[in-house]
């Protein structure tokens, strides 16, 4: 299958007075039609810079963008245009018009692609509706919460009928309760309209929720990607660790012990492994850690354990848990 | 000596002065608005960024606005003269009044859309608009009371060079008081004229404000 975006060797370079910042560098990634795909990195790593070059708010110095086989670059200004209609995008901060009504916001895609009024108005209620907010349509954008604020933007991204929807950290200003409720809304659609979405965070708990797909920025360069599912379960790449470590604080002050992280998924959460194992080498181990996250609806167990000093015993150990099927890495090089 | 005749000029100076004031801001915007729509577009972080057409206006609207009204009312006397007709009285202050609101217009104009939020455009043309309708329905829409707010402080300006001008024979309040006040020590005249003034700008204040509380959306 044709991803419906190609990502091709992608650089981009902001030329400033007397240096040159590389932003991106090098970037390949292909995203299939339907995934929810998740970008996370840290601020200034590039995440922002590369969904904008998705979409030509920002041209890439170098490497190509596909859209459903077409090659953004190739494209007039007013074929861009057209190009973007498909595309959708939502912000951090709304960036709703904040003169005009919500409805006049939602009907604001759909009036510069020349659509009647009356028809306008009508489409714009019944994309209210699915975003929940029909009673605020007279309301303006200052009256509403931020949560709504993110509703009217997405029903006003709806309105243009999109292919593809860019969420530039759209929860990154909300509040717990209202990311997740954001976020479920974010699945809705994805599920009922088949539009593919693109989710740049700094947060993995965002990805964990509703994400497919992972890929993870490094000051401009893809550390990894794959499915959400692999990244968690055995994170390669440093900056990979580090996010899916965030969590272990505690673990940090163990520094120098020889610990290893396990996963567990669905069928091996029967099994009383570690007590199994303990048994049977009649060794103790030191649980330090565990939690249990969801990832993307499937509940995934995480433990960290601290072996016993002697090496032989702990390469044993290591083995055992791997034959027992579940995710075993060393965490050797985390340093917190 | 407040004996009808008086009185007349007085008011008739009040007709005069709004007519000036009224008919040259409104020149100027005509000519002010779509300069300073450009000096935003096409500044560095502008939606059509062009650096010599930015520099060019840039240039001419700060030499303009550096030379003061009163030489820059004698400057362009033979153009008033070849487009009016002649060179005093209030119609033909209107070009040079008109003259010295554009350049000012068009900075007004161009702080006024510069304070539209970056995300906002970004966000229309993320939707596809084109650069004219992210002016039009974005950038000029958005920034309504502000530039409300600042037409009126460029028609209290106004006012105030119209004022000037009465010193070579413009007509209007300013004329009056000038021609009564400093000419004849007729003090009291004086006084009037610029009680007038003061009360003309304040009502124009007045409406600006109330206007640009009407259109403005942003409260809760």
């Amino acid at each position: 299958m044709e991803p419906i975006i190609k990502i091709e060797h992608l650089s981009k370079e902001f030329k400033l007075k007397d240096t040159t910042v590389t932003a991106l560098n090098d970037v390949c990634l292909d995203i299939n039609g339907g995934d929810i795909y998740g970008i996370i990195g840290m601020s200034g790593a590039g995440k922002s810079t590369l969904v904008r070059c998705l979409n030509f708010l920002e041209r890439p110095t170098g490497g190509k963008v596909y859209i459903d086989g077409r090659d953004l670059s190739e494209l007039s200004e007013r074929e861009l245009r057209e190009e973007r209609k498909s595309i959708g995008m939502i912000f951090q901060h709304f960036n709703l018009l904040m003169q005009r009504n919500v409805i006049d916001n939602v009907c604001f895609p759909m009036e510069i692609a020349g659509m009647k009024k009356a028809e306008a108005r009508r489409k714009a209620m019944e994309y209210l509706q699915i975003v929940g907010l029909e009673e605020k349509a007279k309301a303006y954008p200052a009256q509403l919460s931020g949560g709504q604020k993110q509703r009217v933007a997405i029903a006003r991204v709806l309105a243009s009928d999109p292919k593809i929807l860019l969420c530039d950290e759209a929860t990154s200003a909300l509040d717990p309760q209202t990311t997740k409720s954001i976020l479920q809304l974010l699945k809705e659609i994805n599920q009922q309209y088949g539009i593919t979405i693109v989710v740049i965070t700094h947060e993995m708990a965002v990805v964990q929720e509703i994400c497919s797909h992972v890929a993870i920025i490094d000051h401009g360069s893809l550390a990894e990607h794959g499915t959400v599912e692999q990244i968690f379960q055995a994170p390669k790449s440093r900056e990979a660790k580090r996010l899916i470590y965030q969590g272990y604080e505690k673990v940090t002050e163990m520094k120098g012990r020889r610990c290893v992280r396990i996963v567990f998924s669905e069928n091996s959460s029967f099994e009383p492994v570690i007590a199994n194992m303990v048994l049977a080498f009649k060794l103790p181990v030191n649980i330090l850690y565990a939690n249990t996250r969801n990832l993307d609806g499937v509940a995934k167990g995480e433990m960290i354990l601290q072996l016993p000093e002697d090496r032989a015993a702990g390469d044993k150990m290591i083995a055992h848990l791997k034959a027992a099927r579940l995710s075993v890495e060393e965490l050797i090089d985390y340093v917190g | 000596m407040w004996d009808k005749a008086v009185i007349m000029m007085i008011i008739e100076g009040i007709g005069e002065t709004l007519y000036m004031t009224l008919i040259s801001t409104l020149l100027g915007y005509v000519f002010g608005l779509p300069l300073g729509v450009l000096l935003t577009v096409t500044d560095k972080d502008g939606i059509r960024p062009n650096a010599a057409v930015y520099k060019v206006l840039d240039t001419i609207s700060n030499i303009f606005r550096s030379i003061p009204f009163l030489i820059l009312l004698i400057l362009i006397q033979p153009m008033t003269r070849a487009i009016v007709g002649r060179s005093y009285g209030s119609t033909a202050m209107i070009v040079p009044l008109t003259v010295a609101a554009i350049p000012y217009i068009a900075r007004m104009v161009e702080s006024s859309l510069k304070e539209v939020d970056h995300g906002v455009i970004e966000a229309a043309q993320s939707m596809g608009a084109s650069n004219m309708e992210i002016v039009l329905k974005v950038l000029i829409t958005e920034a309504r009371t502000s530039l409300i707010v600042n037409a009126t402080i460029v028609t209290g300006t106004i006012l105030g060079y119209s004022a000037m001008a009465g010193t070579v024979g413009a007509g209007g309040l300013g004329d009056i008081a000038i021609r009564y006040g400093y000419y004849r020590y007729q003090a009291d005249i004086m006084v009037v004229t610029v009680v007038i003034l003061v009360l003309l700008v304040q009502i124009m204040q007045g409406i600006g404000m109330m206007l640009s509380r009407r259109f403005d959306r942003r409260r809760a």
